[in-house]
This record gives structure tokens, C-alpha cells and sequence, in this order.
């Protein structure tokens, strides 16, 4: 039994279920990162936790303790919204520790409690202010400062950073990553964004329509998908799924793929758990940065293949140059390095890291198990 | 608000510009003529005004008429002048605004930030009773009085008035906290604040601009009323608007003109110091709801 956990739950509105007999269970210090596209649920689980949003079926429990119906101030957890929800009409001071104040803490302790959060968050400046006066970096700020004086057991973020542009992000991401690390807290942070997700978390569910598609460590989120929906979606740009044929040639098992050029290429599996699938299609994933130009190819790598294909857009990003062909009858993405000297509609050689290969079932778009 | 209002102004040439302000200034001299006339008859003795021109200046300004009606003037049968029903006004007008604006406020919040099943339709139902017509609660208002034993006390009238006002202010805070962000309300919840702190603590005090209106709004309507003041009152709580107009309607002796515009003007004075005082928020406030900032 984990510190905090979630149980067969589900959530209907009326008539309609938005989500699905979710089960969860993480450890004392876990950043959880709830991910996944608008609209699928990963506000209502957190409110759910939080007691916002009443359990239709299913069981939360913190510490062992059941909080089903249990009063969100009695949960002993904290929030952090999206809009930061900053008490307007009350200084940066008071705000935090509001909380503290109807809970019956005495003005001493309040003030002490407050001069510490502010201090580890460097906000001692502003808490005369009102919010109203404040940049979107200090309010984000306050409102953690208003979670962390609460010392609550589980901390709650629903896309906290969603609002800022995207430098404060970046240095609110990391801020927040050191945050954890040194108050070794349990939080479970709600985000669309894969990349906040990966950086933050020690795991991720990713969410789609109210069911969990997977849970699992970052690195296990991102190598091994369990489905065409999980890679795709995370990873920047997207994974690429292309429809491929498996031929078995002398027990090894090889993607067959046509190329711009309507020829047939052979990608040759690092794993050999595709035997029982010669001759049938599969869904062949692989992420740009696994397809490189050959001098960029991973040296770590047992088993980059050598492809030629005729390419289409370049677009150089600074740091690479993504590229664009055919294959497979699809747009796939490679990722170059950034002074690579190719043009549109040249044929070029390119490198596939099969090391880092997934391979799908078209029908189940279940990743196939090795 | 000063400069937003600078950027939405069109720019006019000088010409046009004075064209509107003496437009605007005739406007509002003919506006205010009715109330010129009043304030210059009302510090005439009688004979000026019997004698001819209404609209001369006084020959001799005299404060008498203002003394007669506040304190002296003959209101049906008794020469006690408009003072104490002036406070019998106030007794009615003080507690019903309050009562009404609050509980005006209370709904709004349920109503936006505590849904429940069928709040739509309550809502629809109060706003409905805006449109009720004075008219037809009459004879069932004064019903109820009866049975509770209120008929005829100005604890009776608060009620007539605090029940009449309900769906107006209902309808001011609702669409006001419409746009009170709700996660407000959820941080609160979780940092522990029931549910009257969290009314008392987070929503009245952003509530100054909706408060305004509502109070303005339900000061001038229970001020002026007379069917309500005329059907439930007794002598004792007998509103000012239904004095007045049993100042005018004496029957005894002569009319006394200035003496009636002394009165009428008495009358109208608390709505007046309202609006000047609370005017410029009333616009603000109305305007809260549909333009953010
Ligand atoms: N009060 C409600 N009544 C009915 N349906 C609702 C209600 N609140 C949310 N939903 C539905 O539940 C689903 C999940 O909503 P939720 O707010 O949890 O999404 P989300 O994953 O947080 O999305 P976003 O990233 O846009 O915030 C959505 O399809 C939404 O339409
Ligand atoms: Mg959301």
C-alpha cells in the first residue's frame, strides 16, 4: 500500500463517465505527473483527490486513511491552481497564511511559518503587496508559498506554469524540480505538457479519455510506450509510426518498409520477439532522434541500420536540423545535426538506431511485448 | 478607467466639440428646470406665487415654507409637518436595504459558487419576480401581513420591501460573482474556510462596485414607493411619499404652494445625496459584469 492511493476510481457527470476505475498508488517523496490531452480528466482526479469534486466510485486514502467525503481542509493537502487564485483583496503576507489563520494557528507561529516560506522562496520583498502588484512569476510563487506553509501531507499542482511565458517556465520548472528534491515532498502535478512531465516527474500516468494508457518511470514512459497514443504523445516532435511488414529471415526478424521511391527497405529488429509475426503488418515506432545522418548515429547503439531515401522539407532549429521524408507511405521525421549539408529532394543515406525501436499491433495499437 | 476611457474616445475637431457641450448643457438645463422651479417657489411666501409669476426669483426669500413643511404643516389631521414620517422613511428604508442587499448577496453566492440541483430554475423563478407588477401582490401581501401580524407596522413594510427587492439584487450579485473566479472559492475551501468565511473573507470584500449598484437601486425604489407605503402603512408608519402627498391633498384652508414644494423637495433629498454621493460607482458597477479590468 503506497502513501497515497487510488483505487478503482471512477467519476461520472450524469450520465457520462469521464473516468475510468483509475488506480494509482504512489510513494511518500513521489512527484506523480498526471498527463495527457485537454479534456481528459486530469483536473477532475486531482479535484477528486483534493475533495473538490465528489468520487462517484472507488476509494482515495492518504496514509492508509479513506478521505472519501472527507472536507478538503480536513485532507491535509495542498493546491496549486492554474489561475494561482490569490486572494485579491489581501496582501502576498496574508494569503499565505490564511490557511494557517483559519486553522487556528496562533498569530506567533503564523508569522514565523511565513517568514520561513518566504524566505526559501525569496519573496520576504513583497508580502505588503497585493496581488494585483505582483509580476506572473511572483504570484506563482505566492500561491506555492501558500501551499508550502501548510506542510500538508500531499501537494496538489493543476497546470501551475501554464500561465507564464515560456523563459519563466523553463526557470519555474527547475525551481520547482529543486523544490521537491529538498523538501522531499509528495506531489502529484497535473500538465499538458510532455516535456514538463518528463523533467519533473520521478513517474508519470498519462491520461486519455478518462482511462490511464500508462504508468511508469519517465525513461520507461518514453522508451517503451505501451501504445501508439503514449508515444506519440510524449516527445517533441512525435514519434514516428509507420506501417511496416515483418519478414523473418533465418530467425531474425526484419521491418520491411517502402521508401520515397516506392522500393522495398529491410530495418533489421534488435529484438527477436517478432518470429511469430513474419509476413504480417505492424505499426514500426521510432523517434526522430533515432534516425539520424550517419556521422550523427548513436556509437552506443548494437544495431544501426543504413537506409537510402529521398528527403523533403529540412527545417534547421538551431540546435538540429529536422527533416522530413516519405516512408512507409507516411511523413517521418528524422532528427540531423544542425550543420548537416542536405537540401530538399536529395537522396541521402540515413541511420536508423533500431536499438531504440518499438513495434506495434496495427489492430490493438498495443505495443508488442519483448 | 481614465486613461481606458481616453483610448475609446473618438477625436472631434473643436467645432463639434462645442456643438456637443451646448447641446449636452441644454439637455441638462431642461432637465433641471422642474427642480429650479421647485427650489425658487419654495422659498417664496405664498402671495408671490398666487399672484402670478412662478418662475420670477423671489422679491422676498423666506425660509418659512421649509419650517411649515418639516415640522409644522397640516398632514391629514394632525399639523405635526413631514418630520416624522421623514423618519418613519428611514426606519423602513435603512433595514430593508440592508436586509435585501445581503441576502441579495448570499443568493448570488449560492447561486454561482454553491450549485445545487435546480439553482437555474430558482433563478429563473426570482428574476421572474422582477417582473411581477406591484398591482398583483397586493391583495396577497397584505394576507400574509395579517397572518403574521405585521399589517400596518414598519417592520411589515421592510418585509413588503425586502421581498420585492430580492430578485433585483438576486440578479446583481449573481451576475456579478458569475465572474468571481470559482478557484478562489476552492482555496479557500482547502485552506479551511467554511462557508460564511469564506462569503465574509473573499467575496464581500470585492463586492464594493455590486454593492453600490444594489444599494442605490433598492434606496431610490423603497424611498419612492407609495403603492406598497399607501396600501400597508398606518398613520404610524406612514412612509414620506404617502405624507407628501397628504400635505398636498389637505383639504383645509388654502393651498400652500411653497409649502408643498418645501416638502416635495425634502422628499426627494435622500435619493439625491445617494446619487451624488455614490453615483460615479453606480456606472462602474454596472458596467463591472460585462467589461473585465
Ligand atoms: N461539471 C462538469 N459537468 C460535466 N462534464 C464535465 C464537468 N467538468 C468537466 N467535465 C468533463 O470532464 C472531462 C474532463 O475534464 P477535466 O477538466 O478533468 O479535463 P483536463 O484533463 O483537466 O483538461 P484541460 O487540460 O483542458 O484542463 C472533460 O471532457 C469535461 O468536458
Ligand atoms: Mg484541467
Amino acid at each position: 500500500m503506497g502513501f497515497l492511493d487510488i483505487r478503482d476510481v471512477t467519476k461520472f457527470y450524469g450520465q457520462t463517465e469521464v473516468l475510468h476505475r483509475i488506480n494509482i498508488s504512489i510513494e511518500e517523496d513521489e512527484f506523480l505527473v498526471l498527463v495527457g490531452p485537454s479534456g481528459c480528466g486530469k483536473s477532475t482526479l486531482l479535484n477528486m483527490i483534493a475533495g473538490l469534486e465528489s468520487i462517484t466510485s472507488g476509494e482515495v486514502s492518504i496514509r492508509g486513511r479513506v478521505i472519501n467525503g472527507v472536507h478538503p481542509s480536513q485532507r491535509n493537502i495542498a493546491m496549486v491552481f492554474q489561475s494561482y487564485a490569490l486572494y485579491p483583496n489581501m496582501t502576498v503576507g496574508k494569503n499565505i497564511t490564511f490557511g494557517l489563520e483559519m486553522h487556528g494557528v496562533s498569530r506567533h507561529e503564523r508569522e514565523e511559518a511565513l517568514l520561513d516560506v518566504a524566505k526559501l522562496l525569496q519573496i520576504d520583498h513583497l508580502l505588503d503587496r497585493k496581488p494585483g502588484q505582483l509580476s506572473g512569476g511572483q504570484r506563482q510563487r505566492v500561491a506555492m508559498g501558500r501551499a508550502l506553509v501548510r506542510k500538508p501531507d500531499v501537494f496538489l499542482f493543476d497546470e501551475p506554469l501554464s500561465n507564464l511565458d515560456a523563459k519563466l517556465r523553463v526557470d519555474m520548472r527547475t525551481e520547482i524540480k529543486k523544490l521537491h528534491e529538498k523538501l522531499k515532498t509528495t506531489i502529484v502535478y497535473v500538465t499538458h505538457d510532455q516535456i514538463e512531465a518528463m523533467t519533473l516527474s520521478t513517474r508519470i500516468a498519462v491520461l486519455e479519455q478518462g482511462h490511464i494508457q500508462q504508468l511508469g518511470t519517465p525513461q520507461e514512459i518514453y522508451n517503451t510506450p505501451a501504445n501508439v497514443f503514449v508515444g506519440r504523445f510524449m516527445g517533441s516532435p512525435a514519434m514516428n509510426v509507420i506501417p511496416a511488414r515483418v519478414a523473418v529471415q533465418e530467425g531474425v526478424p526484419f521491418a520491411c518498409v517502402t521508401d520515397s521511391g516506392d522500393g522495398e527497405q529491410l530495418l533489421r529488429f534488435s529484438q527477436a520477439n517478432l518470429a511469430g509475426w513474419d509476413g504480417r503488418e505492424i505499426l514500426l515506432g521510432i523517434r526522430p532522434e533515432a534516425i539520424t545522418d550517419p556521422e550523427g548515429a548513436d556509437r552506443g547503439s548494437t544495431n544501426v541500420v543504413s537506409l537510402r531515401n529521398r528527403i523533403g522539407v529540412t527545417e534547421p532549429a538551431g540546435s538540429d536540423t529536422f527533416v522530413t521524408m516519405t516512408l512507409g507511405g507516411i511523413d517521418v521525421t528524422a532528427r540531423m545535426r544542425a550543420d548537416v549539408n542536405v537540401c530538399r529532394g536529395d537522396t541521402v543515406d540515413l541511420a536508423f538506431n533500431m536499438d531504440k525501436a518499438v513495434a506495434f499491433d496495427p489492430e490493438t495499437e498495443k505495443r508488442i511485448e519483448s | 478607467m481614465g486613461s481606458a476611457a481616453q483610448d475609446t474616445a473618438v477625436h472631434t475637431g473643436r467645432v463639434a466639440r462645442t456643438f456637443i457641450y451646448l447641446v449636452l448643457l441644454l439637455f441638462a438645463l431642461f432637465y433641471l428646470l422642474p427642480f429650479l422651479v421647485m427650489l425658487i417657489n419654495s422659498v417664496k411666501p405664498l402671495s408671490e406665487i398666487t399672484s402670478g409669476n412662478m418662475l420670477a426669483l423671489p422679491a422676498v426669500w423666506t425660509i418659512e415654507p421649509w419650517l411649515s413643511a418639516w415640522s409644522t404643516a397640516q398632514i391629514g389631521v394632525e399639523p405635526t409637518g413631514l418630520k416624522p414620517y421623514f423618519v418613519n422613511s428611514l426606519l423602513m428604508v435603512v433595514p430593508a436595504v440592508a436586509i435585501s442587499t445581503i441576502l441579495g448577496a448570499l443568493n448570488g453566492y449560492v447561486l454561482t459558487k454553491w450549485r445545487f440541483r435546480g439553482d437555474g430554475i430558482l433563478f429563473g423563478l426570482m428574476l421572474f419576480s422582477c417582473f411581477i407588477p406591484f398591482q398583483i401582490v397586493l391583495i396577497p401581501m397584505a394576507r400574509t401581513l395579517g397572518i403574521l401580524g405585521m399589517a400596518g407596522s414598519t417592520p411589515g413594510l421592510v418585509l413588503v420591501h425586502v421581498v420585492y427587492g430580492l430578485g433585483f439584487t438576486t440578479l446583481f450579485f449573481r451576475n456579478y460573482y458569475a465572474a468571481f473566479p470559482t478557484e478562489l472559492v476552492r482555496a479557500a475551501m482547502i485552506d479551511g474556510a467554511g462557508f460564511f468565511k469564506i462569503f465574509w473573507r473573499i467575496m464581500l470584500p470585492v463586492s464594493g462596485p455590486i454593492m453600490v449598484v444594489s444599494i442605490i437601486w433598492q434606496f431610490t425604489n423603497i424611498w419612492n414607493d407609495f403603492l406598497f407605503g399607501a396600501s400597508f402603512a398606518d398613520l404610524d408608519s406612514m412612509p414620506m411619499t404617502v405624507a407628501l402627498n397628504n400635505l398636498v391633498n389637505s383639504s383645509t384652508g388654502v393651498k400652500e404652494y411653497n409649502v408643498h414644494f418645501a416638502g416635495a423637495i425634502i422628499a426627494a433629498l435622500p435619493t439625491l445625496v445617494v446619487y451624488v454621493v455614490a453615483g460615479r460607482y453606480f456606472v462602474r458597477g454596472l458596467m463591472a459584469g460585462s467589461v473585465k479590468g
